[in-house]
């Protein structure tokens, strides 16, 4: 059973077209990392996926049914999260109430839930920081705790929207690898969202890049090359290979997204 | 000074009001609503004043106003950010139409002080019975709500991808704080809601990062500081608001001093 299928996907905001017709299936237990400048359209196709919108037309199939069926069997990690390094929690509370937050009640949580919360903690390596406040970890100990809450409740696949964001380049390699092992132990389907693609060189399978409404899947050789990205966002790329790491420039001096971040790999 | 009557009567009501306002204070502290609180008050006063115009008991139009207040922030939600003009007005305009409603009501020195400032030790015995009846109303409804408010109020996004519904929750706490809001005022006024509603919690928040161990800090604290507040009410004839907010302040200084890390504190002496 594939773990994703996109079949002539229109996906529309505020009435504007984002994405248009496209079709992509990822398969079980892969690692996609979807690239592409800002609004091309990556957050909107992980709420696709999600099932929190619904696409104009064609049918997105999620773990082989619709995607609000397979809604529990999703970890998610949000792209919007501003608000929540000044929240005086702990980190141990700051999962738990994920733990079957939608339901009605008192949050209480039972030894079952307990074992879960400990079990994903220790997963990613954030067993010390549950007596923490969030409000004192530094970026890369609040993202394991968010990667640790998108792992309850036992996923099968992991959609993450740029959680490389708000971290610093030499974080960003350890924050892959540390997603990339978690994927291999419980064989989970990850969508890793992000900017710039050198952290994930390493661990991607294949790339989904979205531009110009349209989006191309396959490896890293196949997808991110001049003429296949030329084609996808209508206008000149160029790709630059340097030191092992990518460089993607677009044509008239306009630096593309991916060109002024390639500091991480020069390093 | 428990002899009194009157005196146990302002130490019951005390206690059931600040019991929920540490409670509801705690969420509405997390949310970053804290003026939302303050808001529902100054909708109330036109409510509160214009119930006594038409021989209602002020708890009962409070209530009402707070209430629909508090409907009416939730349903609008994020369309309410970066209105403060448009927020303010209206607030004034509530204490500009509570001061006409008092206008018609001959007595109204002393009821327009209890209403703005509070008095505990006029609180009726009859009234206590309708505070621990609202008290026990809120405290139930926050208790269902609680869960998915702390999903909700932590992490929004992924809330929301699960299926909750960010207006409901919204609306229904806001009510809950309508709820609250109005049992403060008997306590410490309309104009001083803050220092039960959101001092205590604030502190609570300062001194423990523990979910639960902060919501029952937040709640004991609004008790203690009551408690303490009309005791030395007694003690001096001094109002009891005073002591109450004095109190209120005076933790939040110390949580603040006791919860910089050692370094700081240590520079700061
Ligand atoms: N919640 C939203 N409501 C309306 N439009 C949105 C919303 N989120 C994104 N958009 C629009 O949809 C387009 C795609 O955005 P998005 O999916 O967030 O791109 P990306 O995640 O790749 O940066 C953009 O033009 C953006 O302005
Ligand atoms: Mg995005």
């Amino acid at each position: 059973m594939n773990a994703i299928e996109l079949d002539h996907v229109t996906l529309a905001r505020d009435g504007r077209t984002v994405l248009s017709r496209i079709d992509a299936t990822v398969g079980a237990g892969e690692f996609v990392a979807v690239l592409g400048s800002n609004g091309s359209g990556k957050t909107t196709l992980l709420h696709a996926i999600l099932g929190l919108i619904a696409p104009r037309e064609g049918e997105i199939r999620v773990l082989g049914g619709p995607p609000k069926s397979a809604a529990t069997a999703i970890g998610y990690l949000p792209q919007k999260r501003a608000a929540i390094a000044d929240l005086p929690l702990r980190g141990w509370d700051f999962v738990a109430s994920a733990v079957k937050g939608e339901r009605w009640g008192w949050p209480a949580v039972g030894a079952q839930d307990r074992a879960d919360v400990a079990a994903a903690l220790k997963l990613v390596e954030a067993t010390a920081l549950a007596d923490r406040a969030i409000s004192r970890l530094s970026g890369g100990e609040l993202q394991r705790l968010l990667l640790a809450k998108a792992l309850l409740g036992r996923p099968k696949l992991l959609l993450l929207d740029e959680p490389l964001i708000s971290l610093d380049p030499r974080f960003q390699f350890g924050a892959v690898a540390l997603v990339r092992r978690v994927q291999k132990e419980l064989g989970l389907t990850v969508l890793f969202t992000a900017h710039d693609l050198n952290p994930l060189l390493d661990s991607v399978d294949r790339v989904l890049y979205l531009g110009g409404g349209g989006a191309a899947l396959g490896t890293v050789d196949e997808v991110v090359t001049g003429p296949v990205l030329s084609r996808l966002c209508d206008t000149p790329i160029e790709v630059l290979r340097i030191h092992g790491g990518i460089v993607v420039v677009a044509a008239h001096g306009e630096l593309d997204h991916e060109a002024h971040r390639h500091d991480a790999h020069d390093a | 000074m428990l002899d009194y009557d009157f005196m146990r009567t302002a130490f019951a009501a005390g206690t059931i009001v600040a019991v929920v306002c540490g409670a509801v204070g705690y969420f509405l502290v997390l949310r970053n609503l804290a003026f939302a609180g303050h808001a529902l008050s100054h909708v109330g006063f036109a409510g509160a004043t214009g119930a006594v115009l038409i021989d209602i008991a002020p708890l009962w139009g409070l209530l009402a106003f707070t209430l629909a207040a508090g409907v009416a922030m939730g349903v609008l939600g994020e369309r309410l950010r970066g209105r403060d003009i448009a927020v303010g007005i209206v607030l004034s305009l509530s204490l500009g139409l509570g001061v006409l409603f008092l206008h018609f009501y001959t007595s109204h020195a002393t009821q327009t002080v209890a209403l703005l400032f509070g008095n505990v030790l006029g609180v009726s015995s009859a009234n206590v019975w309708n505070l621990l009846g609202l008290a026990v109303v809120c405290l139930i409804a926050l208790a269902v709500i609680s869960r998915p408010l702390l999903f909700a109020t932590i992490d929004p996004e992924l809330a929301e991808a699960k299926g909750v519904s960010l207006r409901t929750i919204s609306v229904l706490f806001l009510m809950v704080v309508g709820l609250a809001v109005a049992e403060a005022t008997q306590v410490v006024g309309i104009l001083l809601v803050f220092a039960l509603m959101v001092g205590p919690a604030a502190t609570a928040q300062r001194l423990s990062s523990h979910f639960r161990a902060a919501l029952i800090l937040s709640a004991a604290l609004a008790v203690a500081e009551t408690w303490l507040g009309i005791a030395l009410a007694y003690e001096t004839d001094w109002p009891p608001s005073f002591w109450i907010t004095a109190l209120s302040c005076l933790a939040y200084g110390l949580s603040y001093f006791a919860s910089m890390p050692r370094a700081a504190r240590a520079e700061a002496e």
